[in-house]
């Protein structure tokens, strides 16, 4: 069949405007006129704003304004106002609000000027006089101000526990009581956060965010600024990364809104490098592990604890110790999750937030205890393989982690594994094989789609959503062109704008599930129009047809039954007289039938290590990662999420940290050439497996989503693979060469 | 203090009336509309920015614009043949999915381009090495290396 | 940035002329560090000369028939000149160990000397420095020192030199030829950076109104026995934690000269005779090596984050012997 498009790798849609520099981010929108915001930020981590001079900024020719709280206007008065659709408990922070300074790098003035190298020279020459408070930034010193990690948050499930784990642990044979820890990350998208607001004679803004979100953005321009959402447009039709980072509408919305509703004036603003540390981490968290098991290797208990950090004013939650009851058989587990409020920003989901942390250090702990066992440590996992969430008692509803652990442990070749640490050597480098299991959550949300078919056999789908280097654009093309029949050429998607039809912020490997069903549903929807005005054309043999009769192929509806029988979609148009049909859709997702089943995606991932005998350098050197992620809608835009994933997990086990420096409150490698992510010359092989299996309980399409899972699971697979070649257990991220060394002697005092 | 400065960008002549300090990029960017090259640091550590100078591609966060007017530029923009067909590098990272949201492409394309400029047939690490400064956040480095191997066999 | 005014010498001499008469001069040849720091406000000078128009952009060889380096050359061209590559393998390879390919095309031998400190806090504008803000204070004693010195430091700066070629002009022991308004003077190369002190603010001892014209290479090259090892926290684009330039002379078995300069453990690259003389005459083995590595980190004092250095720097040498030795 010729429209065959799902779960093909087709080429990006966008691939070709990407590469020609055609495509547009938020801050490459332009109109004559335009005027430059640059952000200062503050120097102190918590104290007040004694004094606050813009003199010298003020006057220079072409300083047009400089916003600081002692001239913006009082906006909207609630905390509530401030709130986003990702937004967890608490206040959100306010910017430009009172002389109080809440976290280190807090934006305290705007600098407006003709031109953007002007207002950054200007923003070298606002003195601010500061009335400095003790700040607290440090976690492991802090456990005693601890609170229950528990509230309200979209995504977020309060810790639970089954069964008795204390009587458990005390009976178990074989046990296990070791702690975890990991750096801070930031998000750093390659294009900084930017906000460019053009504004309309009428007062209308067209906003060009950094968003994952266009509703979530355009919301909270209306609520702070009291502007109707019917005069806010929202765009956002490519973004440069995100990863979470652009989830929360982060300041330079804010301030760009307040400059040019105030300036009646269009502004851009755009922040620096540095200042993509102020608004949002992944948070540190002390991790503890207790598991016991019998002699034969059945697990028995397992207690999984974290403290984790979140600011003064909101409450962050994320799910880090809520895994091991959905992906092993055992029926004692205690979850536990207390939080620590410091002198810092909120911290902010980042790709796989929670899992990518907790799951490290739940299959690190599983390795140890493998060795423990004298056990294989993936014949442990598969001893201890679950079929239903034990969390919740129920059947998944889907899961191909067997086979997973099968085709990656083939791929990697894992039975000519000698178990014995340091046991394989090339030169002065100890090889290590190390593997670990991941999983994450298979989320639906509600959505909207629209489709519009011209006379021309033109359509276009479209949808609030957003790219975010995902893939949107192509799957969405993809669906409706299968669901119709259409060539893919024919098939034009649109996202990104806050005009279009509603969808939730773009999180949690929720999109394809939840658009990608409200396009199969839409598009469904025209066909079964199209097969409707076609039944009226004069002799049809179309009359009275349904849908299940048909098939929407190469451009025809034409009969199951006899392929002979058929009829142009275009001529349906035509001999119509239709211009155009146009069909809505909502999705609600099935809440009563999802929610009897697990709904996880999962992986297994293998990885083969070098560290040298002597200076510790770790080189990741082979990664099989097989992947349990519904129906694969495009093998090209999958396998590159997938990838990236790798590349991330690669990154996080090796080398991202930032580091708080306590004496400041503030993270002091800011810049990319010290924070350190993974390079092209710290690619290894990476192979990627799909074992597919349709979830159409997660989604009409089959899909379960797949932008986070291909993180959770490396670091520890890592991490082992460190152990099996130098005996050397680390149980702190990133492995440094100090650690890998066993020469580590700080890490401690940093948590 | 403005001055008129005339750049050479993509086989055209532009007169601008800019600070002669200001980065090439900023002007490229926000004088001449060319967003081809892209903003990711400002401080020549992660090079979206690069363009070509006289063929050999770096960055243009940190060049001061008037030390730009004797060589010719070239930006993602001016890859392109006459007709708009794509330059061969353009078109292996589009079929090798060498992209994901795209912003640190301009960069790998153009050290790519320089590269090939100057070695035809680059190995796997001499593209690494060549790549080295290119930071990509969502990690398609192994997309982007076999569309390097890719645009020199073609 | 600020504004600053851009002056273009001519020659040597009005270069000379010129910093000494403008307030707050700096030069600029490749201008791969300078700017980023004047973006940042780390930086701020009123006038910048640039130096390109000069020339000192040739190799030649000198009259006892070692290589002159025109302070102008580009590191990529330094590195892959073809006498260079033969005799001072270990300068190449240092070289290549060290930035990107473009700003190796950018960057100037003579700029490389001069590049500053990538400490976290000479940075950050917002907390003490030094080197910096003389008399402000120093952030990285107390604070994330990982990346920092562990010889040769003071209670003023425990910052390091980032610099991956400097560390093998050392281990060869080349001559930095600058010039003054007054006279020309050879400085060899231990002399032209300096320990921080009273006075970090000052990295060489290269005088405000002199300039790098060449560095002068040696006769001897160490092309037989060489090793340039540089650890890292990422397999690139990535200052050194602890870098090795090693060097030896070899007959048979024995060493008759050996040069070790390390990178990454203080404010200049850091070489010590007395400890290289250990190696004299001796046979090229691991004991040898290890003796000479305890030796020169005799001396060496850590911080919280960085312990692990010392330990690192005496396996890297005693690696990078081995190697240049032969016998790994």
């Amino acid at each position: 069949m010729a429209t065959d498009y799902i779960g093909k790798p087709k080429n990006r849609v966008d691939g070709r405007d990407k590469v020609a520099g055609k495509a547009k981010y938020a801050a490459e929108f332009h109109e004559p006129g335009l005027l430059h915001g640059v952000v200062v930020s503050s120097a102190i981590a918590k104290g007040r704003i004694k004094v606050i001079d813009a003199s010298k900024a003020l006057e220079l020719d072409g300083v047009v304004e400089v916003f600081t709280h002692e001239n913006t206007p009082s906006l909207a008065w609630m905390d509530l106002s401030y709130k986003d659709m990702d937004a967890p408990p608490g206040d959100p922070f306010r910017p430009l609000h009172s002389d109080k300074i809440q976290f280190n790098m807090q934006p305290v003035a705007l600098v407006v000027a003709e031109t953007l190298e002007l207002a950054k020279y200007a923003s070298h020459l606002i003195d601010i006089g500061y009335d400095v408070d003790g700040h607290n930034t440090k976690l492991v010193d802090s456990l005693d101000q601890s609170e229950k990690g528990k509230g309200l948050r979209a995504g977020f499930e309060n810790p639970t526990s089954v069964g008795d784990f204390e009587d458990a642990f005390e009976k178990a044979e074989v046990k296990i009581d070791l702690e975890y820890f990991h750096g801070a990350e930031h998000h750093n998208p390659m294009e900084m956060h930017a906000s460019t607001v053009i504004y309309g004679e009428d007062g209308n803004l067209t906003i060009y965010d950094k968003t994952q979100g266009v509703l979530n953005s355009r919301h909270y321009v209306s609520m702070v600024f009291g502007i109707s959402k019917k005069k806010i447009r929202v765009l956002s039709p490519y973004v440069g990364g995100a990863f979470g980072s652009a989830l929360r509408p982060q300041y330079q919305l804010f301030m760009a809104t307040l400059a040019a509703t105030q300036l009646k004036k269009s502004v851009k603003v755009e922040l620096t490098r540095p200042q993509m540390f102020s608004f949002g981490h992944r948070p540190i968290t002390i991790q503890n592990l207790k598991i016991g098991a019998s002699a034969d290797g059945t697990l028995k208990a397992i207690h999984h604890s974290a403290f984790s950090e979140t600011s003064q004013f909101e409450k962050y939650i994320e799910n880090v110790v809520n895994w091991s009851a959905k992906l092993y058989k055992c029926e004692n587990v205690e979850e536990k999750y207390r939080v620590v409020p410091l002198d810092m920003y909120t911290p902010l989901d980042m790709r796989a937030p929670g899992g990518a942390t907790g799951v490290y250090a739940l299959e690190s702990a599983m390795d140890e205890l493998a060795y423990k066992l004298k056990m294989d440590p993936l014949e442990l996992r598969l001893k201890n393989y679950t079929e239903e969430d034990k969390s919740k008692g129920k059947p998944f509803s889907s899961k191909t982690l067997r086979e997973c652990y099968q085709q990656g442990a083939e791929k990697f070749g894992w039975e000519k594994r000698n178990p014995e640490p340091g046991s394989m050597k090339e030169g002065h480098q100890l090889v290590g094989w190390g593997m670990a299991t991941g999983i994450w959550d298979a989320l639906q949300m509600p959505a909207r789609a629209k489709a519009i078919l011209t006379a021309d056999g033109k359509l276009e789908v479209s949808s609030a959503t957003a790219d975010i280097g995902t893939g949107t654009y192509t799957i969405m093309a993809q669906i409706a062109a299968e669901t119709l029949g259409l060539p893919f050429e024919d098939v034009t998607a649109k996202l990104g704008d806050s005009s279009l039809p509603f969808a939730l912020i773009e999180g949690g490997s929720a999109t394809a599930a939840s658009v990608g069903s409200a396009v199969k549903s839409v598009c469904l929807k025209v066909a079964k129009k199209l097969l409707k005005e076609a039944g009226k054309i004069k002799n049809s043999p179309f009359k009275d047809a349904k849908i299940e009769d048909v098939l929407f192929a190469d451009g025809k509806i034409s009969s199951r039954k006899d392929a002979s029988i058929y009829i142009e979609i275009s001529e349906v148009m035509k001999k119509r007289q239709l211009d155009e049909i146009k069909k809505k859709y909502a999705l609600i997702p099935n809440m009563l039938k999802q929610s009897r089943y697990g709904r996880n995606t999962h992986s297994a991932v293998f990885a083969e290590v070098k560290v040298d005998e002597d200076l510790g350098t770790v080189k990741v050197t082979k990664i099989v990662s097989a992947i349990d992620g519904g129906k694969i809608l495009n093998h090209k835009t999958a396998h590159s999420q997938i990838l990236g994933g790798v590349v991330w997990g690669i990154s996080m086990a090796l080398e991202e940290d930032s580091f708080m420096d306590h004496n400041f409150g503030r993270f002091i490698n800011h810049d990319l050439a010290e924070y350190h992510i993974a390079v092209n010359a710290d690619m290894p092989d990476i192979d990627i497996i799909f074992v597919e299996e349709e979830d159409h309980i997660v989604s009409s399409v089959g899909a379960k989503g797949i932008g986070e899972i291909g993180l959770v699971g490396v670091a520890a697979a890592i991490a082992n693979a460190v152990y099996h070649a130098t005996g050397r257990r680390v149980r702190e991220l990133p492995i440094t060469l100090d650690k890998a060394m066993g020469l580590n002697t700080a890490e401690a005092e940093q948590i | 203090m403005k001055k008129k400065i005339i750049l050479k960008v993509n086989g055209k002549e532009h007169e601008v009336n800019v600070d002669p300090a200001t980065p090439l990029l900023y002007v490229l960017r926000n004088n001449l509309g060319l967003k081809g090259p892209k903003f990711g640091c400002g401080l020549s550590q992660c090079g979206a920015c690069m363009v070509l100078y006289d063929g050999k591609a770096n960055p243009s966060c940190l060049k001061a614009v008037e030390n730009a007017t004797d060589m010719e530029i070239t930006t993602l923009e001016g890859l392109a043949d006459d007709n708009g067909n794509l330059h061969k590098v353009q078109q292996a990272f589009v079929e090798e999915q060498a992209a994901q949201c795209g912003y640190c492409l301009n960069g790998l394309v153009m050290a790519s381009v320089g590269l090939l400029q100057e070695n035809s047939n680059p190995s796997d690490e001499e593209i690494q090495a060549a790549l080295y400064r290119n930071i990509c956040r969502c990690g398609v480095h192994p997309r982007v290396i076999r569309a390097v191997k890719k645009a020199s066999t073609s | 940035m600020r504004p600053f005014k851009f002056i273009k010498a001519e020659d040597v001499d009005s270069a000379v002329s010129d910093i000494s008469t403008n307030e707050q001069a700096k030069f600029i040849a490749g201008g791969t560090n300078l700017l980023d720091l004047m973006k940042i406000d780390v930086m701020q000078p009123r006038n910048i000369i640039d130096i390109t128009g000069l020339g000192l952009n040739k190799i030649e060889e000198t009259g006892e028939g070692g290589l002159r380096l025109g302070a102008l050359v580009t590191n990529a061209d330094t590195a892959y000149h073809e006498e260079v590559h033969k005799k001072y393998p270990i300068l190449s390879h240092a070289i290549l160990a060290g930035a990107s390919p473009q700003l190796r095309n950018k960057a100037t031998d003579g700029g490389n000397l001069l590049q500053r400190t990538r400490c976290y806090y000479f940075y950050d504008t917002t907390t003490p420095c030094n080197k910096r803000e003389p008399g402000s204070g120093c952030s990285a004693i107390n604070g994330y020192n990982r990346m920092h010195a562990i010889l040769g430091a003071s209670e003023k700066c425990i910052a390091v030199h980032p610099s991956d070629m400097c560390v093998a002009l050392a281990a060869l022991g080349a001559v930095v030829q600058v010039e003054g308004p007054e006279a020309k003077r050879a400085i060899p190369f231990d002399n032209f950076h300096r320990l921080p002190g009273d006075e970090p603010e000052k990295d060489t001892n290269l005088l405000a109104d002199e300039i790098i014209t060449s560095i002068d290479l040696p006769p001897e090259g160490f092309a037989e026995n060489f090793a340039y090892l540089k650890n890292r926290d990422r397999a690139s684009y990535a200052f050194a934690l602890v870098s090795v330039a090693v060097g030896l002379q070899m007959n048979n078995e024995k060493i008759e000269e050996a040069r070790i300069a390390l990178g990454g453990v203080a404010h200049k690259p850091w070489r010590d005779k007395k400890a290289e003389a250990l190696l004299q005459n001796k046979a090229a083995t691991m004991e040898n090596f290890q003796k000479v590595a305890d030796e020169i980190l005799k001396e060496a004092k850590g911080y919280t984050y960085n312990k692990f250095k010392i330990e690192l720097a005496k396996r890297s040498i005693v690696r990078a012997l081995m190697q240049a030795a032969k016998i790994d």
